[in-house]
């Protein structure tokens, strides 16, 4: 039998995942973190009126951070990954995920060379994608306002 | 009433977002580092082209809280530190991301030291 | 005594004087739940660490097995065996526990294929005892091949889990009502290009058909010599695509079955099956073994399949190469 034809018998032939499944449990759980999202949101502006639009954002956003290290560190959020997928990933949530299950699973290695050295083996990408974005994005408007 | 209808389209919108990288979670086998990836540069084209402000202004939470949010502060702090100075508008940027960055860093580390990881279950 | 191109018949009697097996908490949950010697209550086993885990693991496999038959380990002429971690540390330093000589074997999951080749190839010589022990976990395995474990991944359906478990195996001159090892097939590495890491099954069925059939023509035996034709861990899907592999070459494997297939329950969802190297030798330690004792197994062809991928060779774009090797085990009436 040829490669590829190999190839082609076993594209055809392996079991897909269920597509229906996945992207509901994937739009269910997505959409609940989101309105989790929005409640604090609402919660921070009404408890905060004075703080400016920008720093309320950032303190959702690190709020939500801490509910997904923490719900990674008491093992629930994998489990929930297991069937949310995408729902789970894409959230800010789902960084906080990825920067704490490293340093969980490199403990082992000792402080120093383990955790905080491994912290960044999944995340990592996201923030050297973000920082050159920053500065290119940066670039871009100081240029096009010097005329 | 008018509060009950943003948490239904945040829970629309983020879904919405979340079942496209589910979609192609199913298509592509691509792994959560570069879903994540994918999702935050969408942030940052759609805030640099303009259109993020008019969907944040309809779904509120449901595109911030994906990572397509964070991409879009960081475009956001770009700019406004391009109206500054040239140093301003490189680090005005991740002086955006640091609120995430540091509760990530900080809650990761301490959760390390204070959690060991378990295997998963069958 | 070589026949044809990559099979040896031994002379001599080769007996597998005694097998031990150790399953994880889940595969005690599993369909062979009655056959294992002993069962580990959580999968990290009073250790520090994983890898400490699957070290203790083999430490006490490999004891056990020796003193079930009362031999001491000084007495042993060989250790082998290996795993799938990093320069193969588990079954390296659970060996320096034991003062036998020690040789570590790699093949991915068909280390157990190896090792049980390669031991009764000595003791076919002047060998008279050589232990074989083969482990994996499913924690040290994610974390070699895959993610952190916190991390919120989703399973893809074609993926198996790997098992958390080990066997140990005694060759042994020593005659006595034992199943014994009358010959192997050393396979070729064989890649059909498949690249998906997920799909192992599919990337290990092409070696394991070319194996199967060179024994076949080696031999000179048809599929039907044979009680059981068991593979490694080639899955539900891996199993499929061999049925088909070997049909369309003429040889039609009624009797093939697959360890990774059978060692979890339906009621549990591992995708697949199980995997790994430690999946073989703890199926065959804990379950053929024990049938071939009580004779309702007399013929099998045992074939441990192995997909030789690592991390950085699937991200450098290289595809899966597969091994199997076949090994003959017999016992008499």
């Amino acid at each position: 039998m040829e490669d590829k034809q190999y190839i082609d018998y076993v594209h055809t032939h392996a079991q897909k995942s269920s597509h229906i499944t996945t992207l509901i449990w994937a739009f269910a759980v997505g959409g609940l973190i989101c309105c989790v999202g929005q409640a604090f949101s609402d919660i921070f502006s009404a408890v905060l009126p004075n703080w400016e639009e920008s720093k309320i954002a950032a303190l959702v956003s690190m709020t939500m951070i801490f509910l997904g290290s923490f719900l990674t560190a008491i093992g629930v959020y994998d489990k929930i990954g297991v069937h949310a997928g995408g729902g789970s990933i894409v959230p800010i949530t789902g960084f906080a995920n990825s920067v704490v299950s490293p340093a969980m699973e490199f403990n082992k290695e000792g402080i120093v060379l383990g955790m905080m050295a491994k912290m960044f083996v999944v995340a990592g990408p996201i923030i050297v994608a973000g920082t050159v974005s920053s500065v290119l994005t940066g670039l871009i408007y100081w240029i096009v306002g010097l005329f | 009433m008018e509060i009950f209808l943003g948490y239904v389209k945040a829970f629309a919108i983020g879904g919405l977002v979340c079942m496209i990288a589910q979609i192609l979670i199913n298509k592509t086998k691509m792994t959560s580092a570069r879903i994540l990836v994918m999702f935050l540069l969408l942030g940052v084209v759609l805030e640099f082209v303009g259109a993020f402000k008019f969907i944040e202004e309809f779904a509120g939470a449901g595109i911030t809280i994906p990572i397509t949010g964070f991409g879009s502060t960081i475009v956001k702090g770009a700019r406004d530190g391009a109206k500054i100075g040239l140093f301003e508008s490189v680090t005005y940027g991740f002086r955006n991301m640091a609120g995430g960055l540091t509760a990530a860093i900080f809650f990761g580390f301490f959760f390390a030291l204070i959690f060991k990881s378990h295997s998963k279950k069958v | 005594m070589k026949v044809g191109n990559q099979t040896y018949l031994l002379d001599n009697n080769v007996y597998i004087q005694s097998a031990y097996s150790l399953a994880g908490p889940y595969e005690a949950k599993g369909n062979f739940r009655e056959y294992y010697d002993a069962v580990m209550e959580d999968d990290e086993w009073k250790c520090k660490s994983h890898e400490m885990a699957e070290i203790q693991m083999q430490r006490f496999v490999i004891g056990e097995c020796l003193s079930r038959v009362n031999v001491n380990p000084m007495d042993c002429d060989a250790l082998m065996g290996g795993d799938l971690i990093n320069q193969i540390v588990p079954t390296s330093f659970s060996a320096r526990d034991f003062r036998t000589p020690f040789m570590g074997l790699y093949n991915a999951c068909a280390t157990f294929g190896e090792a049980l080749a390669i031991g009764s190839t000595l003791v076919n010589g002047d060998f008279e005892k050589v232990v074989c022990c083969t482990s994996s976990h499913y924690a040290t395995a994610e974390r070699q091949y895959r993610y952190p474990l916190e991390l919120g991944t989703q399973p893809t359906p074609e993926s198996q889990w790997t098992v958390t478990g080990s066997g140990a195996v005694l060759l042994s001159k020593k005659p006595g009502d034992y199943p014994m090892v009358k010959g192997y097939t050393i396979g070729r590495v064989i890649d059909f290009g498949l690249s998906d890491p997920n799909n192992m099954g599919g990337a290990m069925a092409p070696a394991a058909s070319n194996t199967i059939i060179s024994h076949f023509r080696d031999t000179g035996r048809s599929p039907d010599y044979y009680d059981m034709i068991i593979t490694g861990d080639l899955g539900r899907f891996g199993r499929e695509t061999l049925h088909y592999l070997c049909k369309k070459e003429g040889y039609d494997l009624d009797n093939l079955n697959d360890c990774g297939s059978l060692v979890y329950s339906d009621k549990q969802k591992p995708g697949q099956g199980g995997s790994g190297a430690g999946c073989c030798s703890l199926v065959f330690a804990a379950y053929l073994y024990k049938k071939l004792l009580d004779k309702s197994l007399k013929k099998i062809l045992f074939v441990p399949t192995g997909a030789m991928l690592s991390k950085d060779s699937a991200l450098q774009g290289e595809s899966i190469p597969g091994i199997a090797h076949a090994v003959i085990i017999e016992r008499e009436d």
